[in-house]
């Protein structure tokens, strides 16, 4: 039934903390000796510390991007920052192997009953490393890999080595540098060829120490043929001070591979959330990327697809909400790098308040291409006469034979619709949360369903909170 | 007995007074007409009884079954039985019909209570079975691209789905043709009965041919001029609005 395509999350759901004891913490900062620390911890092999510590001169010497970006960035200081706190660096296969406090945690946010439901599989983690990483027998027995970067480096370099890093260097930006030089946690996952997961690999991100940043590092592969969808949802508790989430998530698509890659983001207020995230989209294949932000002080996340075969196609749904006090600065990326490529985009963006959002899109198509093809659409919606929404496409097509569509539009809940709404018995609150799912709902329908349901009551919390 | 009682109400937009001490008592179980030239306060009589936060009221008091309504929210109001039929009903983009209603009914019911969805689609079914219409049409958006007469039909299908005690029908025959004003006034005649009481506004006499008034009350300047029976409706269609402002008005400021 329709209803069944509505949004609902509950924003208060992750704001609680447990105390926690951390065995491994590299201190406040960043300094090479930081670098050093992780790399012990985990017993990481020598290109891996180099990795790590090439990458944070590549971070330092770039400036930060606000010569473009918001001068809300500033505000991060990396010298007070924590860069890796864990109780151990082994995730456990079963809930009751993980430590009480981080268990009662994950337990309270819904993870195992998830899990039970309707998961193939899933990684918590707490901080900087995984507590739990399971994943269903059968799936091990086709030869599919779903552990996290150390491991993945460490038990199957042969597999990991030759594309890490490679859709996203280093250098890309100021924060997939960080990332690369203090990464830790994330999925590394690769599906053999031909090997089609049906239910969903999941990861939850949690983090739960105040000045701290979370890095966590994604890396998926889907061999010739395969296809997988991965779902990441994300949770802090509100702190006083800010929190840093910088991750790097690059896919690798081979010929007629499948990837659909779904985030929730919701984390607090106070988070920071600034993610590098790009795929590789070779012959005949497909990498889809739904994107939800919902929480955050600053979510900047332009995923991307590099569509490098014949026949790739990409595309990024995404709905960002910004309510008082939040900037969604959110957009999409599709680089067309053969013929017949095609790629989609649409975001959709709803200011709350004075919340801000802004969709940054960048399409190339060059000219010596033919027959591609991209469609972007781009709609926000106010809810407040003093909600800010800002659009900048950039959409370079050359060459005859390729097409390009691209639709903006801006529209207001009016305060007519609301009486309307309101005189037919609903509330403000009902009647604002109505329309905004009325606003996503196309969005929403392309959706696995269990996330549905629960971004649907986000967005009522949300909308109660923002009318009088 | 019960009843929508408007007792001296008076209404501004701003600064200027729309409604002067209009005062009207529709009891539960029958069917009342408003008839009056444009610019003549219909409409805000309607938004005001409603709750519209632009019209101001300044004097006065309505009693819902003896219950105070001003000062209570819009959806207060319709909770406590009250509905109206917009002239001019809004569009919301994405919302189906379906949902829409559900959400309403949902709106009616105690904190912890879900709309059983087998028992209010077989309601709506019905609903919509009586009106004639389509199945598919409560899975179109609220409004979104419907012509005048799908506008007010779907007004009509809200009033049968969330059972008022009091309607007000807000000019609803305007932009209808003749076979939308049918099925609009069959729906109204439908529910017509004890316990509902209609208001109906409308500037021309034709929607009273289907829709058969047990009272007919003219409006001058921001009040009840005459009141009479249905032969009313049809004094005034003959003699037109001047006679109105020659002969009625002069004698109400008295």
């Amino acid at each position: 039934m329709d209803q069944a395509t509505q949004l609902e999350i509950d924003r208060e759901k992750g704001n609680f903390r447990y105390e926690t004891d951390y065995a491994f913490d590299a201190g406040v900062g960043l300094r090479p000796a930081t670098v050093d620390y992780i790399a012990e911890v985990k017993g990481e092999a020598p290109w891996v510390r180099e990795f790590r510590h090439k990458a944070l001169k590549i971070f330092e010497s770039k400036p930060m991007p606000t010569h473009w970006a918001t001068k809300d960035l500033e505000a991060i200081d990396f010298s007070k920052i924590r860069y890796y706190l864990s109780q151990g660096q082994k995730p456990s296969r079963t809930w009751d192997e993980v430590p009480a406090d981080i268990k009662k945690t994950f337990e309270r946010l819904g993870i195992p009953e998830q899990e039970r439901k309707f998961l193939a599989g899933v990684e918590a983690q707490f901080d900087s490393e995984a507590a739990y990483s399971r994943m269903k027998e059968g799936l091990s027995k086709l030869g599919v890999i779903f552990v996290g970067p150390t491991e993945g480096l460490k038990e199957h370099e042969e597999i990991f080595r030759p594309w890490f890093g490679k859709v996203i260097p280093t250098s890309d930006n100021k924060f997939s540098a960080l990332n690369s030089a203090v990464f830790s946690g994330g999925s590394f996952i690769y599906v053999p060829k031909g090997v089609k997961v049906k239910q969903p690999l999941q990861a939850y991100f949690r983090i739960n120490a105040e000045n701290f940043g979370q890095f966590e590092r994604t890396l998926i592969i889907a061999d010739e043929g395969a296809e997988v969808t991965y779902m990441e949802g994300c949770t802090a508790p509100k702190f006083e001070t800010a929190t840093l989430h910088s991750a790097v998530v690059e896919l690798v698509a081979l010929k007629g591979a499948k990837i659909q890659y779904i985030t929730v983001q919701n984390w607090s207020n106070n988070v920071f959330n600034l993610v590098t995230k790009r795929g590789l989209a070779h012959e005949e294949s497909e990498i889809r990327w739904i994107d939800c932000n919902i929480g955050s002080r600053l979510t900047m996340k332009y995923p991307g697809v590099i569509l490098k075969g014949r026949r790739a196609r990409g595309e990024v749904l995404s709905i960002a909400l910004a309510n008082d006090g939040q900037h969604q600065d959110t957009g999409a990326k599709m680089i067309h790098a053969a013929d017949e490529t095609t790629s989609n985009i649409i975001a959709k963006s709803i200011s709350v308040g004075q919340g801000r959002s802004t969709y940054r899109g960048l399409v190339q198509i060059p000219k010596h291409l033919k027959n591609c093809k991209n469609n972007t659409e781009c709609d926000a919606l106010l809810i407040n006469a003093n909600s800010r929404t800002d659009t900048y496409p950039a959409i370079t097509v050359r060459g005859e034979g390729n097409s390009v569509q691209h639709e903006a539009s801006v529209s207001k809940v009016s305060a007519e619709q609301i009486f309307y709404m309101r005189s037919r018995g609903l509330s403000e609150a009902a009647a604002m949360s109505l329309s905004v799912n009325g606003f996503i709902n196309d969005l929403v329908r392309e959706f696995p369903m269990e996330y549905s349901v629960e971004l649907k009551r986000l967005i009522e919390l949300e909308m109660e909170g923002s009318v009088g | 007995m019960p009843s929508l009682d408007i007792r001296n109400l008076c209404v501004s937009i701003g600064e200027k007074p729309i409604l002067k001490d209009f005062s009207l008592s529709l009891p539960k179980g029958e069917v009342h007409a408003i008839m009056g030239p444009n610019g003549t306060g219909k409409s805000t009589l309607a938004k005001a009884l409603a709750g519209h936060e632009d019209y101001t009221i300044t004097g006065g008091e309505v009693f819902l079954d003896g219950e105070l309504l001003l000062g209570l929210e819009p959806e207060a109001r319709a909770k406590l039985g009250l509905f109206l039929a917009f002239q001019y009903p809004c569009e919301i983009p994405g919302v189906s019909i379906a949902n829409f209603l559900r959400a309403a009914s949902q709106a009616r019911l105690p904190e912890g209570q879900e709309v059983a969805a087998v028992e209010f689609y077989k309601k709506l079914h019905g609903k919509m079975d009586a009106l004639k219409m389509d199945r598919k049409f409560t899975a179109r958006s609220l409004n979104e691209g419907f012509s005048g007469g799908e506008r007010k039909r779907c007004e009509i299908l809200q009033m049968m789905m969330l059972e008022p005690k009091y309607a007000i029908m807000d000019e609803t025959d305007s932009g209808l043709d003749i076979d939308a004003l049918k099925i609009v006034a069959q729906g109204v005649n439908l529910m017509r009965g004890p316990e509902l009481g209609v208001l109906v506004i409308t500037h021309y006499q034709r929607l009273l041919d289907y829709i058969v008034p047990d009272k007919v009350h003219v409006m001058w300047d921001g009040r009840i001029v005459k009141s009479g029976g249905k032969e009313l409706a049809f004094e005034l269609e003959a003699k037109g609005y001047d006679w109105v402002s020659k002969e009625l008005a002069p004698s109400a400021k008295n």
